[in-house]
């Protein structure tokens, strides 16, 4: 058997009071994919610390080719072969793709002049690697998300690899990007590099990796080989119990049209868009990034001004020009970045939640504690959030009961329409069917709620009729009964479908 | 058990270092100079803190508002140049309202440029700092400004007066802290200050007008700078142009040694108060134990690296600990 080329033993990191990791092992042979698994908090993100020399473990031991090895800094582990691909990127946006990837290291002649030829020469060589359409003079400000990733994996084959750690690499990439990603991976394991991926995508999981090791609350929960195990399976490993993603039409009888919006158009962001949703109904947008499902959010949330179209709310028309406008004629929206636009992090729970409607919850001039807690212990009970106290600050909570927080935040202001954008994004397996539920009993207590996501299951899940866009356009319209995943992801590629199959 | 008494402490000192820190110096001055905890030592240096405490109190709006305000000394001086003035042509009772109303003007301008035409507040403010003081300059031609009859008008009170013994700008600073801490702690305006520091594109996601309430950050703030003014012309019933000079700083350093955080959202009145008390016992002692008065120009800032330090240093060390 080959030797592994990273092996991690019995490792121990605690924080004051926690005990973060609690004896994780992890072994990466060479040419192996290995996704490392696990909720939030699960202690994913600390290991790959305490691997990459942020953080000193307490007890065990890291092993590089069976040497055992103490990692002191990043800059000690990327000289010993081991390399982290961050989720978030961290490019100089002014500086050329060469300059970013050599970033520190850039090729001398004399004088301490950069030998700008020899820079670009060894940049592209490396990029024709990765296949990419962009040359080594490019500025990386130009770049798409997903190109400036590739810059990222870039950095990372400067140095002749061992072992190569991708933290969810595809978060925002399209399906084409993806599979240029895997390519490279591919390309990478035939060199005989190590792969650890992190990813919360079962179906990714399953296409690319060949072993799955599984963290939970800290703890190793065991490795299993891909190819011998289910989604189930992981899933339970997880979380100690599966997970139900089957269509889930509702079997109540629909209100009144809640929103009524006909031939909406902002310019080149989305252009003739009509639709309604009714009380009790659940509408689903599906689309890939940039069909303009986002800004038809925030044009109803007063944050865009359409050029032409009009928008009914209770069969009334509304002008809508601020937030404040549509918090008014009952809109509520969850915003796709949580952490950005859904809540202030620094400030506790109960003042995230109750913030729209602050002004109204006063006695004098001073906000009223009581109504505050009331409006907040309602809303905690009602969607089950975990947190010790009202004190809480936001920041501190799990991404399942923040998300839970900014849908709170709506409801208690009772809207006509709740708008959940992305509503599960970086949230862990557990916490998705919780929210997935929620939008559910939301819909079934009569209010009309649109889930704009990117992740098919989801949207087949929760909704009962989706509308698929396509670059700024409504392809299609589809009930529950009739849409079948085929037909929905030709809808959102452009494909106009066959009336006559 | 040992990690979670150190924890313990550790934490204590995260959230209350600063005021852990005032009574360890004021023991230690206390027992190098007794002098230092006399009644009369201790109030002159609270009702000379007086002027800077009410300017303090404003900006820390501003700052946690998440932005900054660099032009409160100069508006400072302004205040006090046009309130002398215009007490011998107005007479006082007047010129107060009217001081006042000039004031507000110099806030609510910063406060359009940066609420509502969202520039960034460091260079309005700095660009406000030099243009209210050509301003002052206009106004006075130059000169000292004094009252040509200091012992006829009843205008000394707020600068000089003392009510039941206690002197009147030591309950000023004490009134507009109590009332500015209700405003920011307990009204629906102070949250909205709170969430637009906090995360302004979250305020404006949850229909806080965000423009309006940074406004009214700088609104607040000019009026402490003219309450502070008032004081400041009461006082000394003359003046020159320059009598803030360099106060923006000292304020600056007051709000964050008081541990409101310079990128907003972060901070209270009573953090800020204990602030202004700090900078001024500091200063205070450093005279009592004989050293120049120049001195306090360098250890002002010492302390604002210092205050700096310590709270990026405590908010590290809680980034690198896990969400529990």
């Amino acid at each position: 058997m080959t030797q592994p080329v990273l092996r991690l033993e019995g490792i121990v990191k605690t924080f004051p009071g926690v005990r973060a990791l609690d004896g994780v092992d992890l072994e990466v042979r060479p040419g192996e994919v290995h996704a490392l698994m696990g909720e939030n908090g699960a202690g994913k993100s600390t290991l790959m610390k305490v691997l990459g020399g942020i953080l000193q473990p307490n007890e065990g031991r890291i092993y590089i080719a069976e040497q055992p090895t103490v990692m002191t800094s990043p800059i000690e582990a990327k000289g010993k072969g081991v390399v982290f691909i961050h989720q978030e990127l961290s490019l100089a946006d002014e500086l050329t793709v060469a300059e970013n990837i050599f970033l520190g290291e850039l090729p001398r002649k004399s004088f301490g002049r950069v030998d700008w030829a020899r820079l670009y020469a060894e940049t592209d060589a490396i990029l024709s690697q990765l296949r990419v359409r962009f040359d080594a003079r490019t500025r990386v400000g130009d770049l798409s998300i997903a190109n400036q990733q590739m810059v990222e994996i870039a950095r990372a084959l400067t140095v002749d690899p061992r072992a190569v750690i991708f933290d969810e690499p595809t978060a925002s990439l399209t399906d084409a990007e993806k599979s240029v990603l895997f390519d490279v991976i591919a390309d990478l394991q035939k060199k005989g590099v190590g792969i650890i991926y992190i990813s919360h995508r079962m179906e990714e999981i399953f296409r690319i990796t060949d072993r799955i090791s599984v963290l939970r609350d800290g703890s190793y929960r065991g490795t299993l080989v891909t190819k011998d195990t289910s989604e189930d399976e992981v899933t339970q490993l997880m979380i100690g119990r599966s997970l139900d993603l089957s269509r889930n039409a509702s079997h109540h009888e629909l209100g009144e049209v809640a929103l009524e919006v006909r031939g909406l158009s902002c310019g080149h962001l989305y252009r003739d868009v009509s639709f309604n949703v009714r009380k009790g109904e659940v509408l689903g947008f599906y689309g890939l990034v940039g069909a303009g499902r986002t800004e038809i959010a925030e044009t109803l949330f007063g944050l865009r001004t359409p050029d032409a179209g009009t928008i009914r709310i209770d069969g009334k028309e509304a002008r809508i020009t601020s937030p404040i406008d549509a918090i008014r004629q009952g809109i509520g929206l969850v915003p796709e970045d949580r952490k950005g636009q859904g809540l202030v992090l620094g400030m506790n729970c109960r003042d995230n939640m109750t913030l729209p409607q602050v002004d109204g919850l006063t006695s004098g001039p001073f906000v009223s504690d009581g109504a505050e807690i009331e409006i907040f212990d309602r809303y905690k009970d009602k969607l089950d959030i975990r947190t010790p106290s009202w004190r809480q600050t936001v920041g501190n909570l799990s991404g399942g009961n923040q998300q839970k927080i900014v849908i709170g935040k709506w409801l208690s202001m009772r809207p006509e329409v709740l708008i959940v954008d992305e509503p599960t994004r970086g949230i862990d397996v557990g916490s998705k069917s919780e929210i997935h539920n929620l939008i559910r009993d939301l819909a079934a207590q009569g209010y009309a709620v649109i889930v704009i996501s990117s992740e098919m299951p989801e949207v087949l899940h929760v909704s009962d009729r989706i509308v698929a866009m396509y670059s700024g356009k409504v392809m299609r319209e589809f009930t529950s009964e009739e849409v079948t995943e085929d037909s929905l992801i030709q809808a959102i590629s452009g494909i106009v479908p066959d009336r006559a199959a | 058990m040992t990690a979670l008494t150190k924890a313990g402490i550790g934490g204590l000192l995260a959230r209350q270092g600063i005021l852990v820190a005032f009574v360890v110096f004021m023991i230690v001055f206390a027992i190098a100079n007794p002098r230092f905890i006399d009644i009369d030592n201790v109030s002159g240096v609270i009702r000379s803190s007086a002027i800077l405490g009410v300017m303090a109190l404003g900006v820390t709006f501003v700052v946690i508002g998440g932005n900054l305000d660099l032009s409160v000394g100069s508006m400072m001086s302004f205040s006090t140049i046009v309130v002398l003035d215009l007490h011998d042509t107005l007479g006082p009772t007047l010129a107060i309202p009217a001081m006042f109303a000039l004031t507000l003007c110099l806030g609510a301008f910063i406060g359009f440029l940066v609420g509502y035409l969202r520039l960034n507040s460091l260079i309005v403010t700095l660009g406000m700092l030099s243009a209210i003081h050509g301003l002052t300059l206009m106004w006075s031609g130059g000169q000292n400004m004094d009252i040509a009859d200091k012992w006829g008008t009843w205008f000394g009170f707020f600068g000089r007066g003392s009510i039941a013994g206690v002197p009147v700008p030591i309950l000023m600073f004490a009134l507009a802290a109590v009332v500015l801490s209700l405003v920011l702690s307990k009204t629906p305006f102070g949250r909205k200050v709170y969430a637009v520091g906090g995360n302004g594109t979250a305020a404006t996601f949850s229909g806080v007008p965000r423009a309006r309430v940074v406004f009214m950050t700088y609104i607040i703030s000019a009026a402490c700078v003219a309450t502070a003014g008032l004081m400041q012309a009461s006082r000394s019933l003359g003046s020159q142009n320059t009598v803030g000079q360099g106060m923006e700083l000292e304020v600056l350093a007051a709000v964050i040694l008081g541990g409101a955080s310079l990128l907003g959202g972060s901070g209270t009145i009573f953090k800020t108060v204990i602030g202004v008390l700090i900078l001024g016992f500091i200063q205070n002692g450093l005279l009592l134990i004989g050293l120049e008065f120049y001195v306090q120009y360098v250890v002002t800032w010492v302390i604002i690296i210092l205050a700096v330090w310590l709270d990026v240093a405590a908010k590290r060390s809680r980034l690198w600990s896990p969400i529990a």
